[in-house]
C-alpha cells in the first residue's frame, strides 16, 4: 500500500506541472496587453507601467512562468485586481460552503444511485428495472441549472417550504442551513445518482453471472445475502474508480448550481471572477478545483485497493 | 490481392454476405428509443434550417404592450420581461445549441483523433509527450475548463464552442489511443506491414476504419454533452451574446422573473432536456448496434 502510494504521487506530479502551466498558458490567449486590460477604463500609464513591472510582463515567457510557479509553492496565487485580496485566501474563504455543498450532492447520489443501480440488475427486465432506467437518462439528460429553477419555482415560489436563495453558515444555525441547501444538493446530486446507478447496474449485472454467486445461491443462502454481501462488494471496484471520474462533474456541477441558488461558494467566485476580468481568482480557482480533483482520484485508488484485497499485496 | 478475396468468400449457398455497417443498421432499426431519439434530433434540425419560415415572430422583436404575457393564442409560449415572443426565441435558439454541439465536437474530433492515432499507432515518446498532456487537461474539470478558456478568450459563441471544443478532446485522445493500442496487433494490421505498406497508410487505411464505431458512439454522446455545456456557458453569460436568442441565456434572464413569469423558465429548459435527452438515446442505440459486448 505504501509503495504504491508512492509510485501514485510520483505519477501525479509530471501532472501537476503540465496543468500549473496550461493554467498559466491562458493568460496568453488575452488579446493584447495583459496590463492594460488589468488597469480598466482609465488607462492611466503610470497603473500600466506598474502592473508591467509587478507581474514581469516584460520578461520572457518562461521566466515569467518561473515567477508564477515560485509564488503559487510559496502559497501566493497572486491578488485579486477587485478587492486585493488574497486570491488563496478567497479561496480559503469560500472552499468550506462548496465542499459542504459537494458532500451533501454525493450523498444524495450514492443514496439514490446504487440501490437504484442493485435493484435495476436483479429485476432485469422488469417495471423496475425500465423506471430506474428512465431515471437515469433524465438525470444524465437535465441540464442541472434548469432543474434548480423549477425546483424553486414549485418549493420556493408556489409552495413556499423552502428558502429559493441565501446561504446560511451551519455553525449559525444548521436548520436553516439544511433548509437553504437541500435543493441545491438534490439538483447537483442527481446528475451523479444517474451516472452511478448506470455504473452499478452494469457491474452488478456482470457479477450476478458469475460462478460465485451461482455457487452462493447454490448452497442455498438466501437471496439478499447473495446480492448484498457476495455480489455488491465484488461489484463495488467498478463503481468506485467510474464514480471517482463524476467527482468532476461535481464540481463543474457546482458552479452553475451556486449560480442559480446564489450560494457563494467556489462557483459563484469564479463566475464573478470571470465578469470582473479578475484573472489572477479565474487561475487560481482552476488550479485548486484541479488539485483538488486530482487528489480526490487518488484518494478513489485507495478506496479501490481497501475494498479490493487481492490488489493489497 | 483485393480482386482474389471476393472469389473466395462468394458461394452460391450463402446470401449476400452483409457488411458491419448494414448489420449495425439493422440493429439500431429495431431499438424504438434510438429511432424516436433520430427523429427528434432531425425535428431540431429542420427548425434550425428553417427557423425563419417556422417561428411566427421575430425573435428579437420587442413590444413594450407585451411585457411578459402569459401564453395565450397569440403568443403560445408567452413573451419576456421585453416583450419577444418566447416561441420565436426557442426555434430560433435551437440554431446556437445544435451549431455548438456539432462544431465544438467536430473541433474535438479535429484534434483528438489525430493525436491519439500518432499516440498509439507511433507509441514511444511521441505516446509520453501526447498522454502525459491529456492527463493534464482530463485533470481539469471540464466545464471549469470551459469556463476557464471561454473568461480568457471572450464571451462569445464563437469562443464558447472553442472552448468546449478543446475541453473534450482529451476524450477522443484517450479513446483513440486505446482502441488503436486494441486494433494494432490483429492480423490484419500485421498482413498489411508484411505486405510493405508504409505506416501512415496503415493508419489511415487499415486501423482508422475499424475504430470508427466507438469514435462515433462517443461523438453522439458528446454532442449531447457539449449542448449542455454551451446551454451552461451562455447560462453564465459567457456564450451567445443578447439579444440574440439561446436557451442557456433565455434560462438566465428567466431565473430573475420566476416569481411572475414563470413560463419563460420553462420552455427553454424543455428544450435543452429534449435535445440532449434524443442525442443521448440516439448514442445509446448506436453502442448497442455497433458494439454488441458492450451491453
Amino acid at each position: 500500500m505504501g509503495e504504491f502510494l508512492v509510485r501514485r504521487i510520483a505519477q501525479l506530479l509530471p501532472t501537476l506541472v503540465l496543468v500549473s502551466m496550461l493554467i498559466f498558458g491562458l493568460q496568453q490567449l488575452l488579446p493584447g496587453d495583459p496590463a492594460k486590460i488589468l488597469a480598466g477604463e482609465e488607462q492611466d500609464p503610470q497603473v500600466i507601467a506598474y502592473l508591467h513591472q509587478k507581474l514581469h510582463l516584460d520578461d520572457p515567457l518562461p521566466v515569467r512562468y518561473a515567477y508564477w510557479v515560485g509564488g503559487v509553492l510559496r502559497g501566493d496565487l497572486g491578488e485579486s485586481v477587485r478587492n486585493q485580496q488574497p486570491v488563496l485566501h478567497l479561496i480559503a474563504q469560500k472552499l468550506p460552503v462548496t465542499l459542504e455543498l459537494a458532500l451533501l450532492a454525493m450523498a444524495i447520489a450514492l443514496v439514490i444511485g446504487i440501490p437504484a443501480g442493485i435493484v435495476s440488475a436483479v429485476g432485469r427486465g422488469t417495471a423496475w428495472d425500465w423506471g430506474a432506467n428512465v431515471f437515469a437518462l433524465w438525470g444524465i439528460s437535465t441540464p442541472n441549472f434548469w432543474l434548480g429553477i423549477l425546483l424553486i419555482l414549485l418549493f420556493s415560489v408556489n409552495l413556499g417550504w423552502l428558502p429559493a436563495s441565501g446561504y446560511v453558515s451551519p455553525l449559525e444555525d444548521l436548520g436553516a442551513n439544511l433548509k437553504a441547501m437541500i435543493m441545491p444538493a438534490f439538483v447537483l446530486g442527481n446528475a451523479i445518482a444517474a451516472v452511478l446507478m448506470r455504473h452499478t447496474r452494469s457491474a452488478m449485472l456482470q457479477v450476478l453471472s458469475s460462478d460465485y454467486v451461482r455457487t452462493a445461491r447454490a448452497k442455498g443462502l438466501d437471496e439478499k445475502t447473495v446480492v448484498l454481501k457476495h455480489a455488491l462488494r465484488n461489484a463495488l471496484t467498478p463503481i468506485i474508480t467510474l464514480g471517482a471520474l463524476e467527482l468532476g462533474t461535481l464540481l463543474s456541477g457546482a458552479v452553475l448550481t451556486e449560480q442559480v441558488f446564489t450560494i457563494p461558494g467556489f462557483g459563484k467566485l469564479i463566475v464573478d471572477a470571470v465578469f470582473n476580468r479578475d484573472y489572477a481568482v479565474v487561475q487560481g480557482v482552476v488550479l485548486v478545483t484541479a488539485t483538488a480533483y486530482m487528489v480526490l482520484n487518488l484518494l478513489a485508488d485507495v478506496a479501490y485497493i481497501a475494498v479490493n484485497p487481492r490488489l493489497r499485496h | 490481392m483485393s480482386s482474389v478475396l471476393p472469389i473466395l468468400s462468394t458461394s452460391p449457398m450463402e446470401a449476400a454476405p452483409a457488411g458491419p455497417w448494414r448489420r449495425a443498421y439493422r440493429r439500431l432499426r429495431k431499438r424504438r428509443a434510438a429511432l424516436l431519439g433520430l427523429a427528434v434530433v432531425l425535428g431540431f434540425v429542420a427548425l434550425a434550417l428553417f427557423a425563419p419560415w417556422i417561428a411566427p415572430q421575430d425573435p428579437i422583436a420587442t413590444s413594450w404592450g407585451a411585457l411578459r404575457k402569459a401564453p395565450s393564442a397569440q403568443h403560445w409560449f408567452g413573451t419576456d420581461e421585453i416583450g419577444r415572443d418566447v416561441l420565436s426565441r426557442v426555434i430560433w435558439g435551437t440554431r446556437a445549441s445544435l451549431l455548438a454541439g456539432v462544431v465544438s465536437v467536430s473541433l474535438s474530433l479535429l484534434i483528438g483523433v489525430p493525436l491519439g492515432l500518432a499516440a498509439g499507432f507511433i507509441g514511444g515518446w511521441v505516446d509520453a509527450v501526447i498522454s502525459r498532456i491529456t492527463d493534464a487537461f482530463l485533470a481539469c474539470p471540464f466545464l471549469i475548463l470551459a469556463i476557464a478558456l471561454a473568461a480568457f478568450l471572450g464571451p462569445s459563441l464563437t469562443n464558447a464552442m472553442v472552448a468546449i471544443g478543446v475541453s473534450a478532446a482529451p476524450i477522443f485522445v484517450r479513446l483513440t489511443r486505446g482502441q488503436v493500442l486494441g486494433v494494432k496487433t490483429e492480423d490484419y494490421v500485421e498482413a498489411a506491414r508484411a505486405v510493405g505498406n508504409p505506416p501512415l497508410r496503415i493508419a489511415l487505411r487499415h486501423i482508422l476504419p475499424n475504430i470508427t464505431a466507438p469514435l462515433m458512439v462517443q461523438a453522439t454522446l458528446a454532442v449531447a454533452a457539449a449542448v449542455i455545456a454551451e446551454a451552461s456557458l451562455s447560462f453564465l453569460g459567457l456564450g451567445q451574446q443578447p439579444p440574440a436568442p439561446s436557451w442557456g441565456s433565455m434560462l438566465n434572464t428567466a431565473k430573475n422573473f420566476i416569481d411572475n413569469a414563470p413560463w419563460m423558465a420553462v420552455w427553454p429548459g424543455l428544450a435543452i432536456f429534449l435535445l440532449v435527452l434524443s442525442f443521448n438515446l440516439l448514442g445509446d442505440g448506436l453502442r448497442d448496434a455497433l458494439d454488441p459486448r458492450q451491453r
